[in-house]
């Protein structure tokens, strides 16, 4: 039921042309992934769909809208290429899951290389009941705190792009002024 | 939207709601989902919240650009300040057992610590880019 919704919501997002309903069906496709996340046990992943793709995605997409217009141009070629691009692409992707153990097989090599010592051992030796942030914080410290080096470094990187003229002096109007 | 009363009350009422559930997000994210990231960004859609309702001015004087721009890099000298904390005791970079006699308190520590680090990362990148949209609209028109 929620991946046909999801499967609506992205075609739907291929048709519209209008950009403000399409920013509108973006954050209902975050919702949905988010309840698909919910069915499948997966809370914490949920809650950061819901939050980042729901939430704070749509506010930056609304900002950015009011800069670009509501409209979606026309495309001025034809879809055929990419049609076949993207078909070949996708059939490549379905052919590679062919060879994936079946999905929430408990003998699936995933499951059992650090899952049963996080599992069974993370309440006696972290002493903390939510698994996930035992792996997040703890036994995967390091790559939590590669991720939020890289968060910094994408602010940076957007400071660069969108603020490059901060703490210079304003440059004379119609001189190479963005804005 | 300034004159919406209803936006205005609403907007008004729900913030401190919005920032309290942010908070509990952050401390209670060792016993239920949740945790540093997910706090971050609530904490950032309240002030996202007050700045389409009240105008990006009325709240970059709380919440300024400089002070969002220093959280974004503070969080991040947090985390690895744990990890320093912790080399300095004598343990592993980022061992928190190190930082109680008891292993699991240390644990409990070092792990609220470096959420607290991601916290304040995802917080200050948040609304530092919202800011940056948003404040480019004033600029234009």
């Amino acid at each position: 039921m929620l991946l046909t919704l999801l499967a609506a919501a992205g075609l739907a997002l291929l048709k519209v042309r209008n950009l403000f309903a399409v920013v509108m069906l973006a954050g209902i496709y975050s919702l949905l992934s988010a309840g698909l996340f919910t069915v499948m046990d997966a809370v914490d992943v949920a809650f950061t769909e819901a939050a980042v793709g729901a939430g704070i995605s749509t506010v930056l997409f609304l900002g950015a809208l009011a800069l670009c217009g509501h409209h979606e141009n026309k495309p001025g070629h034809t879809p055929l290429l990419p049609l076949v691009v993207v078909l070949l692409t996708g059939g490549a992707l379905v052919w590679g899951t062919m060879d994936m153990p079946g999905f929430g097989d408990p003998a699936n090599p995933i499951h059992h290389h650090v899952a049963d010592h996080y599992l069974e051992e993370s309440y006696s030796e972290i002493g903390i009941p939510n698994v996930v942030t035992s792996v997040l914080a703890s036994y995967r410290g390091y790559d939590t705190m590669g991720e939020t080096t890289v968060v910094f470094a994408a602010a940076v990187g957007v400071m660069i792009l969108l603020a490059g003229r901060l703490g210079r002096r304003p440059r004379p109007e119609g001189k190479g002024g963005s804005g | 939207m300034r004159e919406e009363v209803i936006v205005r009350v609403g907007a008004k009422v729900l913030a401190p709601f919005i920032i309290t559930f942010g908070l509990y997000v952050h401390f209670h994210g060792d016993y239920s989902p949740g945790g540093g990231f997910q706090a971050g960004v609530i904490l950032a859609a309240a002030i996202a919240l007050l700045a389409l309702v009240y105008g990006l001015d009325a709240v970059q004087r709380v919440v300024t650009p400089r002070f969002v721009r220093a959280c974004a890099a503070l969080g991040v000298i947090i985390f690895a300040g744990v990890g320093v904390v912790t080399m300095i005791l004598g343990h592993n970079y980022l061992g928190y057992n190190a930082l109680a006699h008891d292993p699991k308190h240390g644990q409990h520590y070092g792990i609220l610590g470096v959420e607290l680090g991601v916290l304040v990362t995802v917080f200050g990148v948040m609304v530092s880019v919202f800011y940056l949209f948003a404040g480019r609209r004033g600029r234009t028109q």
